[in-house]
């Protein structure tokens, strides 16, 4: 056990807590509403545990390292940023998969782009974001993600 | 809903299938596999709880006009400062967050602070931090997000720069 979980857990508990004094009704409303949004995540959270395993137990960290570490340099950025634009994956399950690869031997930059790429840049969802926000604002927004997903992953991989 | 459920649990129930396959064909494997999966699933189920409960008492505290209400007129600093924290709040996937920014558009709030919110929305939310936290550690999700930040101001600003300058009748009335 972390302290990252310890926290975590104790600030749920506590707002809970909170929430029931407050008002019981509501917070039976919360909990309802957070067993179903876990209900709804569970089998994607297994599939992608599954995933990770199978991916360290077959792929090994040189093939990893040899595409996306530290030596592929700037290509293997742009390779995983890519991947990341046009995969989805809910973000909560993204980090998990992105701690595997950094396991692996994936440099910190190629996560940093992958993770940024993935969570800012949504191929699935740009149809409706076409719609609603018009042509110019979305290929705009998704276009200059990229770029800065770019910039934060190199400057990342230079200061940690 | 229902249907994309179903889906998944299909997806899980043939990816073990086929995980099963080919560790009894390759069974030196078994061991890793095995051994990531469930440090990974603990990883996993000491947090996800937390973070759902978080997020429906937000659900439910929290309602949902509150971001066309507090970003329709700010501006400045105070209106890049509420489209980041409004964006921040976990309040559900990204597609929802579209026909709110629209309506703010028609409203007539700044576009830096749409894209500003919306790119937010889709980055920077809290409980994506926290499983950030838990997987990849403090210096990882602590320079990622200032740096994220940072840049998605520079992008909102550079984006609204770019859509007086294309339509200058329609912004400049």
């Amino acid at each position: 056990m972390n302290i990252t979980v310890i926290v975590i857990n104790g600030i749920a508990i506590i707002s809970l807590l909170i929430a029931f004094i407050k008002d019981r009704k509501k917070a039976m409303k919360s909990l309802k509403i957070a067993g179903k949004s876990f209900l709804k995540i569970l089998p994607m959270a297994l599939i992608i545990i599954i995933f990770i395993g199978l991916f360290l137990g077959f792929v090994s960290s040189r093939d990893i390292s040899k595409f996306i570490g530290d030596q592929s340099g700037f290509t293997g950025m742009l390779l995983v940023g890519a991947a990341g634009a046009v995969i989805y994956i809910p973000s909560l399950l993204a980090f998990p998969l992105a701690a595997s690869l950094l396991e692996s031997g994936a440099s910190i930059s190629a996560v940093a782009a992958f993770i940024t790429t993935l969570t800012m840049i949504g191929a699935i969802t740009l149809p409706i974001e076409i719609k609603e926000m018009g042509k110019e604002i979305a290929f705009l927004r998704n276009g200059l993600s990229f770029v800065i997903a770019i910039i934060i992953a190199l400057i990342m991989g230079a200061i940690l | 809903m229902k249907k994309s459920m179903l889906y998944d649990w299909a997806l899980l129930c043939s990816i073990l299938i086929i995980s099963a396959i080919l560790l009894s064909i390759f069974p030196d494997r078994k061991r890793t596999v095995i051994g990531v999966s469930s440090n990974f699933f603990i990883e996993m189920i000491l947090i996800l709880p937390a973070v759902m409960v978080m997020l429906g008492l937000f659900e439910v505290w929290v309602p949902k006009n509150i971001v066309v209400k507090y970003i329709g007129k700010a501006s400045g600093m105070k209106g890049i400062f509420l489209s980041l924290i409004l964006g921040a709040l976990p309040t559900g996937p990204l597609y929802i967050a579209f026909p709110m920014a629209a309506a703010l558009i028609r409203k007539g709030a700044k576009i830096s602070n749409i894209v500003i919110f919306l790119s937010a929305w889709a980055c920077i939310k809290i409980p994506q931090e926290m499983v950030e936290l838990q997987f990849l550690g403090l210096h990882f999700m602590l320079s990622r997000l200032i740096l994220t930040v940072a840049f998605v101001i520079i992008m909102g600003l550079l984006i609204e720069m770019i859509m007086k300058w294309r339509h200058f009748e329609k912004f400049n009335l």
